[in-house]
């Protein structure tokens, strides 16, 4: 057990580590010592640097500042081969396993056994069979492709990846989101017989329970710093370390909200939407002018939620509703037909046209309301498009620009300009304010807020709870897919939401 | 002229926006750098190209080069290619491939000139045997288009398919012979002329512009580039990306029955030897045009300056008798250089946005 170790020499210790990308501090001093034979944890909220700080151990990315000692001497790994030789192994939350590949192939990937230049077909597959033995997994065969496992077996696929080098320290990065409890189990033994042999472990997860009944010692990182280190994982209290996570140097301001119109029918109506391995049951409804929230973590199933209200993913069970009339499942064109307008996660690759001009990309939704028989009226098309980028702020102006000259909070203004330009009165936001630097965020919530006064019905997504809080009038807390709470804002707070997030995962 | 839609976008850039711009672009370079990177100077440069090819051609062959003979010759031989390669910019503009266009045309030219077509075309009018390719070429087109947007079928594939199936489909209606055209009115028609311009070189001209209008003024112009660009945020924004994705190639195939017509009108046969390696002339053609090759940028004056271009070279060669492989040689030197020079262009572009 790691107390009580302070006179030994950690196996890893990072000190004060900086990173910085261009226009974002990732890490801003980090500290983080590991013992060998403990399992230690790390604890933050999204976007706190937890994968960045996963890269710099892995050597994907080289720190600006700061120094890694390993085994008492300061290294530097200027690739992942070099983290890997020093007995360095990571299991990525996506998993980056060659999936035409064999079982056994992807074990020896890049260090594969081999006999005069060729690969020795057969002691690979021995060695990969002893380690999926060792792994407690023998099922597995070595010779399948691992394009045909299931998402767990890949996980052991690429734990007995991490273990067939001579390994001292594994980073596990959420290793549990694809595993069922059963799973997790197995996953824990695993884990306690390779602490057990002196390997340590870095271990993430969002997952409360998880750390306490697997950590020995927990690391809390917030805004890119050390919160907290070396805090026991099962005795500190639950406040203390939600409170360590959330105590927010950042405070954004928002606009007042006003009280929707609930005497006439809500715009929006969900009602038992399902798909399956995804979501289930969620059922609400918006009001014109009223903003909802949808809190929760990554892969809680909040973008899948907004994508099968649009359509874009087809619903296994439940209907989608505007103004009382449903809309056919799976069909996005009905839906922006409905009114439905979908500002999505991802907005460079699933919203804008980066090499072509403001001016397209905003009307791209409404080309039919400037055209007759096809035929697009430039002179019409381009005093609207200039009419509504106007109108939201759009800097600079003028929209014969290439779209990939904008800001990130530029860019979000233009896929809203679409669906204003749509005349869309049900907006759906993904992540509004991600990759939009801090000066523009109020902009953004003024906006949205303008457009709900207006009589829209919003929808908003965010992994960051106090934007959720701070914007919407209702919000819905979702966890694996199920919708966990659903209340007014100013019921809640960002502990309470956490506290319903990570207790109500113990399932 | 730079009407493209795409190509607006460096060129007519006012200056005053600039100092807004929080990122430098093209725009502060000097003005004739920004005039180059643009649309207008893709094309000038292909202007200046094809100039040169004419001064090569006038110092090696004289007269017989800068003859009007000549000219309409030159014109004559690119038109057929050129109607292909029009069709051609569309499925690339929307992100796809075709390589069945050669075996479209030879299927098309076959189907027209059966001796029942033959026959229907003598009782009624010889513009049966038009529809006929026509109507061919749309449903080899439709095929491939099923395949691709809604079979999800990769284009390089589903199009290497129809290479292979429609060239072999001719053959067998053909019984591999060549089929003579017997009707003098479609002959005389097509191949006649209007006050000296050639009926087949009209027929270019038509397709070019209709192109132009439709990729750069119609809805459907605009979807094509948005899906080539960006085809996730197309669905997202509610086209209807399969179907339109299916039309493109429908009407690359109408394209195909066109340049067959044009063929069968040239030649006065069908055989399905027609349109060999037009996959590869036409894709050549395209890309050296500027349109790229991975979708959302499409210029039609850019195609046919490419066409131009290819028709010329070949023609140099042939009137200094130089053979078909010393033209296969430059060729593909002219496309690894038109292609590397895009390149840079487009680089400096993004890494300036």
């Amino acid at each position: 057990m790691p107390q009580g170790r302070a006179h030994e020499t950690p196996l890893l210790r990072m000190t004060n580590v900086v990173k910085t990308f261009p226009g974002v501090v990732a890490l801003g001093g980090v500290d983080l010592d590991v013992y060998a034979g403990e399992v230690h944890c790390l604890l933050g909220q999204n976007g706190a640097g937890k994968s960045t700080l996963i890269k710099v151990l892995a050597g994907v990315h080289r720190p600006d500042e700061g120094t890694i000692t390993w085994d008492g001497e300061e290294v530097t790994f200027s690739h992942p081969q070099a983290a890997m030789d020093h007995g360095i192994a990571t299991m990525y939350q996506e998993l980056d396993l060659v999936e035409g590949l064999t079982v056994a192939e992807n074990i020896f990937l890049g260090h594969e056994l081999s006999r005069f230049g060729f690969a020795n077909r057969r002691a690979t597959r021995e060695r990969a069979a002893e380690l999926l033995a060792q792994l407690g997994h023998s099922g597995i065969s070595p010779n399948t492709e691992v394009g045909q496992l299931s998402a767990a077996n890949q996980q052991i696929v690429s734990m007995a990846r991490a273990l067939s080098r001579d390994v001292r320290l594994i980073i596990m990065d959420e290793p549990s989101a694809v595993l069922d409890s059963g799973e997790v189990r197995q996953l824990f033994g695993v884990v306690r017989e390779l602490t057990a042999r002196g390997v340590a472990v870095v271990y993430i997860s969002h997952r409360l329970e998880e750390i306490r009944e697997i950590g020995d010692r927990v690391t809390v990182l917030k805004d890119g710093r050390t919160a907290a280190t070396g805090l026991d994982a099962t005795e500190t209290p639950t406040a203390e370390l939600i409170r360590l996570m959330t105590g927010r140097t950042i405070e954004y301001v928002f606009p007042p909200r006003r009280t929707p119109d609930t005497t006439t029918g809500p715009l929006l109506s969900v009602n038992g939407l399902t798909r399956a391995g995804e979501f289930h049951d969620v059922t609400f409804d918006v009001y014109p002018g009223e903003i909802v929230g949808i809190a929760g973590l990554v892969g809680a199933g909040r973008s899948e939620i907004l994508e099968t209200i649009f359509g874009a993913r087809k619903a296994d069970r439940g209907t989608v509703s505007v103004d009382g009339r449903p809309i056919p499942p799976g069909s996005v064109v009905k839906a922006v037909q409905a009114g439905i307008g979908l500002a999505p996660e991802e907005r460079k690759s699933q919203a804008l046209i980066l090499s072509h001009t403001i001016g397209h990309n905003v009307s791209l939704a409404s080309l039919p309301s400037f055209s007759s028989a096809g035929w697009i009226d430039s002179a019409k098309e381009r005093e609207s498009s200039l009419r509504v980028t106007q109108s939201l702020d759009v800097r600079p102006s003028g929209i014969e620009r290439e779209m990939r000259t904008l800001s990130g909070g530029n860019q979000q203004k233009i896929v809203l300009a679409r669906w204003l330009q749509r005349g869309s009165r049900v907006l759906l936001l993904d992540e509004p304010t991600r990759g939009v630097d801090v000066g523009a965020r109020s902009e953004i919530y003024n906006l949205i807020n303008d457009l709900s006064e207006e009589g829209c019905a919003v929808v908003v997504v965010s992994s960051e709870i106090p934007e959720v809080l701070g914007l919407a009038h209702r919000v819905l807390v979702v966890a694996d897919g199920a919708v966990l709470h659903e209340g007014p804002a100013e019921e809640l707070d960002e502990h309470r939401v956490l506290d319903i997030i990570l207790k109500g995962d113990a399932a | 002229m730079s009407g493209e839609i795409t190509e607006k976008t460096a060129g007519e850039v006012s200056p005053s926006v600039v100092g807004d711009d929080p990122r430098p672009t093209d725009e502060r370079s000097h003005p004739l750098v920004r005039l180059f990177a643009g649309g207008f100077g893709r094309n000038l440069g292909l202007v200046i190209a094809l100039l040169l090819l004419c001064v090569v051609g006038f110092a090696t062959a004289g007269d017989r080069f800068a003859s009007t003979d000549n000219l309409m010759t030159i014109l004559r031989l690119g038109s057929v290619i050129g109607v292909v390669s029009i069709g051609m910019t569309f499925v690339i503009s929307g992100g796809g491939i075709d390589l069945s266009v050669g075996a479209i045309v030879a299927l098309s030219s076959v189907w027209a000139t059966t001796l029942a077509t033959q026959q229907m075309a003598a009782d009624i009018h010889w513009i049966i045997m038009v529809f006929t390719a026509v109507a061919v070429g749309a449903g080899c087109g439709l095929v491939n288009g099923i395949l691709v947007a809604y079979g999800r079928v990769a284009p390089f594939i589903a199009t290497l398919a129809m290479l292979a199936g429609a060239r072999g489909l001719a053959e067998i209606i053909a019984q591999r012979r060549t089929q003579i055209i017997r009707d003098r009115d479609f002959i005389t028609f097509f191949g006649g002329d209007v006050l000296g311009i050639p009926v087949l070189v009209i027929i270019f001209v038509l397709v070019a512009t209709v192109g132009w209008i439709i990729l750069n003024r119609t809805t459907f112009g605009r979807r094509t580039l948005a899906i080539g660009g960006n085809a996730e945020a197309a669905r997202l924004a509610g086209i209807r990306v399969k179907r339109q994705t299916a039309m493109l190639y429908v009407l690359l195939g109408i394209a195909c029955g066109i340049a067959a017509v044009m063929i069968m009108a040239r030649t006065t046969t069908g055989t399905s030897t027609h349109g060999q390696l037009y996959e590869l002339d036409a894709i050549a053609a395209v890309v050296i045009g500027g349109t790229l090759l991975s979708g959302g940028r499409g210029t039609i004056i850019g195609t046919v300056l490419g066409v131009l271009i290819f028709t010329t070279l070949t023609n140099v060669f042939t009137l200094n008798n130089l053979d078909t492989s010393t033209q296969a040689v430059a060729k593909g030197i002219i496309i690894v250089v038109a292609v590397l020079l895009q390149q840079r262009v487009a680089e400096r572009h993004q890494a300036s946005g």
